[in-house]
């Protein structure tokens, strides 16, 4: 007899991966070194646009331990161009990105050179001896600039700096109505532009790749999220056979969406371990990380809301700009497509219209990172409920609450043309609002209004949905994206009862193997100690699409239900052959096949013995107890939440500091609470430094000025808060675990809680928008540019001129 | 090329350096030590952290000579006995690591901090591990286990994890001077049983 396990779900289990992480015993792809591994290192472009008018690298050639340099020129035939996964349109321009920059570079950073010697050390020495002659080109660095007619192309040959122009309109889809009707006849309306900053990623794990060329398959180990689309597409770019490649992710250190990428380093080295015979290894310094690993986010914005005089929103248009920086990467033009079905948010919104220009710049390439457009599409509209409230007088939770979808209207269908399956925005606003202590804040607020305190208050509301798990692979051919988004898992009850869960998922710090391991000991009532899950090796697990956007729980771990679920099916047959009754006599519970009605029984781990020794199977049994599955959900899973920030902000100064922040996030069913909260945090952290500190900066010559962590501000734990953090659940329907997905909810919605929280502390003195990241230069230059034009234009300030007058001699 | 002779993790070892190779490399390609890793290049990041003579320093600014007659603690020395650190198993039972790259730096960088404030309020844990960069956490179950393990390191807390009485704030816990010989400063110090 088995004995009864308790319930996996929603059990706060600590994590199965800490062990080894905690002592040390890891696994990091530069750990590794093959024997007669070359190190290589690789020269980068100086300059954002030039002509490479010679490469000298014969110096180079004699240095010390030097066993090879190529030059993109002694590659360009096998290096292929890196491949881009999202022809958003048909009339989409894409350059051609060889990984090693062959007569022409577009970015600084840029690969131009590679050395390949005895130790890294000695590679790296080599670098210095390689003489290129640039001929400079002028730079174009500005997205509206680089629309202009005469402004300098980045790549020639497409005759344009405009990548595609992608449009959704909802009178056009039937979806909705139409926007510009609602803007012409609007009642009030608000036009705002906001800038969403380059940020990047900046996972704490340099990128590292070793490529062993030696054997039947060409092996690769890399700090990757994505291991099989990594396979897929070295071998679709580079002509290899997809069964001579086999792609490792061993321990990844974080990736946050940095490392959802085929890079040029990868296939680099790729293509000098073959052309070597020998296994080569690249592991970059941070600084190369900062300038030529892919940034994320910069957008330009342009909104305008119609409401009526009571507040209810009656149109919204969306009109963005997008920086692909250089190159496309393997999904860079789909990023702020994600957006578009996003900046509707909870709200009913009855007339939607929204378009995008992607645009080359001479910048670091952009692509995915944490959130992926759904940040920038919620920092927006987030920031337009805002102002609407202020331009009509109301409290923005009111607003907000006249116009999101009720709990009784879900399944809802929204004007951006996604289905809601569930939500409850009313129970998660009203926790946050009551754990937040909204209305006190609100009347210390006041006060420090009313008393003209230097240091002034401010409260932003973030109320926010996104769509996560992504497949469905439908939805995302409708979209143009070059592959599904299924997720496969396969189960193994071993001999001894024992049970391997692969799964096609690629974990770098999720916990994975904790949570999967929880949801197959759940559903096959073994152990959790008894399960283990196996990941990130193309060989080990052959099939897959790898983890991000959220997608890993909800498809990843709903694959691995439904093998669960056809590994039962399978021991239900043969415990009915062994126990000698019908199929329909047994039922399965704890583990444990039993008769119907009787006390006869016999335990998975016994069927899975029998299965193997396939002594007695019943007709059409196939041995082993094993099964595979593939699962392709019918549609997106919706988390939602309230995120409530309290910032002081002093006026004086410019600093802002976060005060309170409270968080009501609705992820559906709760697998792990220990691994959600840990991921909230994580999220809230990104999303925070968004607002606040974080950015990357160009000169005017196109060069990041913030390439090292010295100068791009990663927060430290002295620059956060405590965060408050609760949780409602509302099952999803679109799978039958109920999960949503949480690895992005607080970045999403972090941002703009903060940043409308620091506005809402200076809308009294005339300050309606702060750009991010907010800091102390440009608080204190809003705060003084309002005040300066609140003397020539009074009404700018919208109330409490008394600070103002106040804050003249400051 | 220099002679060195450093007691990592209570072993002693005696290599030929280049000059300029950096403590970090020299524990990692010379004595596999990959519980140490780097993580940036400008001494920001903190995930290189270990012990010199029980201090904790940035092993990516510290050149292998410089080690050369002292004493090193890395990650991998503060298990005893197949027993995990107090700070260590506070990390695991307050999941205050994800993907782990900065968890060795953070916990070495943490076990100086206790050592010098026995009982930090959270203000104080958050500044002393103000050097250490962290992408996946946010924090806040880093504090959480600072804590922890500052509780299960105090007087009363049994006798092995105790902190020396009267000896609060100069008395060094165990990895500021490596190596099992000390049985003394192992009772006294961060040590399970
Ligand atoms: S690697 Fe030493 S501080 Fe970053
Ligand atoms: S756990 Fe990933 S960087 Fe800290």
């Amino acid at each position: 007899m088995t004995s009864v396990l308790e319930p996996e779900l929603g059990r706060a289990r600590k994590r199965k991966e800490d062990a080894r992480l905690i002592t040390g015993r890891t696994r990091w792809t530069d750990n590794l070194t093959p024997m007669g591994t070359l190190h290589l290192a690789i020269l980068r472009s100086p300059v954002a646009h030039a002509r490479i008018t010679a490469i000298n690298t014969d110096e180079a050639r004699r240095m010390p331990g030097v066993s090879a340099v190529f030059t993109g020129r002694d590659i360009a035939d096998e290096q292929g161009s890196l491949p881009c996964a999202w022809p958003i349109t048909e009339d989409m321009k894409a350059p051609a990105a060889p990984p090693l920059a062959v007569d022409k570079v577009c970015f600084a950073g840029e690969a131009v050179a590679v050395v390949a010697a005895r130790s890294a050390a000695e590679a790296r020495d080599a670098l210095d001896a390689i003489d290129v002659d640039y001929e400079d080109l002028p730079v174009v660095l500005d997205m509206e600039a680089a629309l202009q007619p005469d402004s300098p192309l980045v790549h020639d040959d497409l005759g344009t700096n405009r990548n595609a122009t992608w449009t959704f309109d909802s009178a056009e889809a039937g979806t909705g109505g139409d926007v510009e009707q609602a803007l012409s006849s609007a009642e009030v309306r608000v036009d705002r532009t906001f800038r969403q900053q380059r940020l990047i990623p900046a996972f704490m794990e340099p990128r590292s790749v070793v490529v062993d060329p030696t054997g039947e398959q060409i092996t690769m180990w890399s700090a990757t999220q994505v291991p099989h689309i990594l396979r897929l597409m070295l071998s679709m770019s580079l002509g290899v056979p997809e069964q001579k490649i086999r792609v490792i992710a061993p321990d990844v250190g974080g990736g946050f969406g940095g490392k959802l990428q085929v890079t040029p380093e990868e296939v680099i080295a790729f293509v000098l371990a073959r052309k070597l015979g020998r296994p080569v290894k690249w592991t970059e310094s941070r600084s190369e990380t900062m300038v030529s690993g892919h940034h994320g986010r910069d957008q330009i914005q342009k909104l305008s809301m119609s409401a009526t005089r009571d507040g209810k929103i009656t149109g919204l248009k969306v009109g963005l700009l997008a920086d692909m920086g250089a190159y496309l990467r393997l999904v860079t033009p789909g990023i702020p497509i994600l957006g578009a079905f996003m900046f509707n948010a909870i709200y009913k919104i009855p007339a939607y219209h929204f378009s995008c220009t992607n645009v080359f710049t001479n910048k670091t390439p952009t692509d995915a990172y944490r959130g992926a457009g759904r940040p920038e599409a919620t920092f927006a509209i987030e920031r337009m409920m805002d102002e609407l409230a202020a331009e009509l007088g109301v409290d923005p939770m009111e607003l907000r609450r006249k116009n999101w979808i009720a709990h009784d209207e879900f399944p809802y269908d929204t004007v951006a043309g996604l289905t809601y399956d569930s939500g409850n925005y009313e129970a998660a606003t009203d926790k946050a609002v009551e754990l937040f202590g909204y209305q006190a804040l609100r009347e210390e607020q006041e006060e420090r209004r009313r008393s003209g305190d230097p240091v002034q208050l401010g409260i932003g509301i973030s109320t926010f949905t996104e769509m996560c798990g992504l497949a469905p692979s439908r939805v995302l051919g409708s979209l143009s994206y070059g592959a599904g988004g299924w997720e496969h898992a396969s189960i193994r009850v071993l001999p001894t009862g024992k049970v391997e869960v692969v799964t096609g998922t690629s974990p770098h710090g999720q916990g994975h193997v904790t949570a999967w391991s929880q949801i197959a000991a759940d559903r096959l009532g073994v152990p959790f100690e008894d399960v283990e899950v196996l990941h990130g090796d193309t060989q080990i697990s052959p099939k897959g699409m790898d983890t991000y956007g959220s997608r890993s729980l909800a498809v990843g771990g709903m694959a691995v239900v439904s093998a669960a679920d056809k590994v039962v099916e399978k021991a239900k047959k043969i415990a009915a052959h062994l126990l000698e009754c019908a199929d329909d006599d047994v039922e399965f519970a704890s583990g444990r096949f039993g008769v119907r009605g009787t006390d006869r029984g016999t335990a998975l781990a016994e069927v899975a013995l029998a299965a193997f020794a396939a002594h007695d199977l019943p007709e059409g049994v196939e041995p082993n107890l094993d099964a595979d599955a593939t699962f392709d959900p019918e549609n997106f899973s919706f988390p939602h939440g309230t995120h409530l920030c309290a910032t002081e902000v002093d006026t004086e100064t410019g600093e802002v500091k976060i005060r309170k922040y409270v968080c009501v996030d609705d992820i559906g069913t709760v697998i792990n609470p220990l691994i959600v909260e840990g991921q909230v945090h994580g999220g809230l952290a990104q999303g925070i430094a968004q607002a606040l500190f974080e950015e990357a900066v160009y000169d005017e010559t196109g060069t990041l000025t913030t390439g090292t962590l010295a100068d791009y501000l990663i927060p430290s734990a002295a620059d956060l808060p405590e965060f408050i953090t609760d949780r409602t659940e509302t099952r999803a329907t679109s799978n039958v675990l109920g999960v949503k997905g949480v690895g992005e909810a607080g970045t999403i919605a972090s941002t703009p809680a903060v940043v409308n929280a620091v506005v809402d502390a200076l809308r009294p003195m005339g300050v309606n928008d702060v750009q991010m990241p907010c800091s102390p230069q440009r608080v204190w230059r809003a705060v003084t540019g309002a005040r300066e034009s609140s003397v020539t234009a009074p009404e700018a300030g919208g109330g409490l001129g008394s600070m103002d007058v106040q804050g003249g001699n400051r | 090329m220099p002679r060195i002779t450093v007691n990592v993790d209570g072993t002693e070892y005696t290599d030929e350096v280049e000059p300029r190779m950096l403590l970090v490399q020299y524990l990692r390609e010379r004595l596999g030590k990959v519980g140490t890793v780097v993580g940036c290049d400008t001494s920001n990041c903190g995930a290189c952290t270990v012990h010199l003579d029980g201090h904790s320093v940035k092993s990516c600014s510290v050149l292998a000579v410089q080690a050369d007659g002292h004493d090193v603690t890395t990650v991998e020395g503060l298990a005893q006995d197949g027993r995990l650190h107090p700070l260590q198993q506070a990390f695991h039972d307050n999941h205050a690591l994800q993907c782990g790259f900065c968890t060795p730096g953070m916990i070495m960088q943490a076990l100086d901090l206790l050592a010098e404030v026995h009982e930090p309020d959270d203000q104080q844990i958050r500044e002393g591990m103000e050097g250490n960069l962290c992408r996946c956490t946010g924090y806040q179950n880093i504090v959480r286990a600072v804590r922890d393990a500052s509780q299960r390191m105090q007087p009363g807390a049994g006798p092995a994890v105790e902190h020396a009485p009267g000896e609060a704030q100069s008395q060094a816990p165990v990895p500021r001077t490596p190596a099992d010989e000390h049985v003394e400063t192992r009772v006294t110090g961060g040590r399970q049983s």
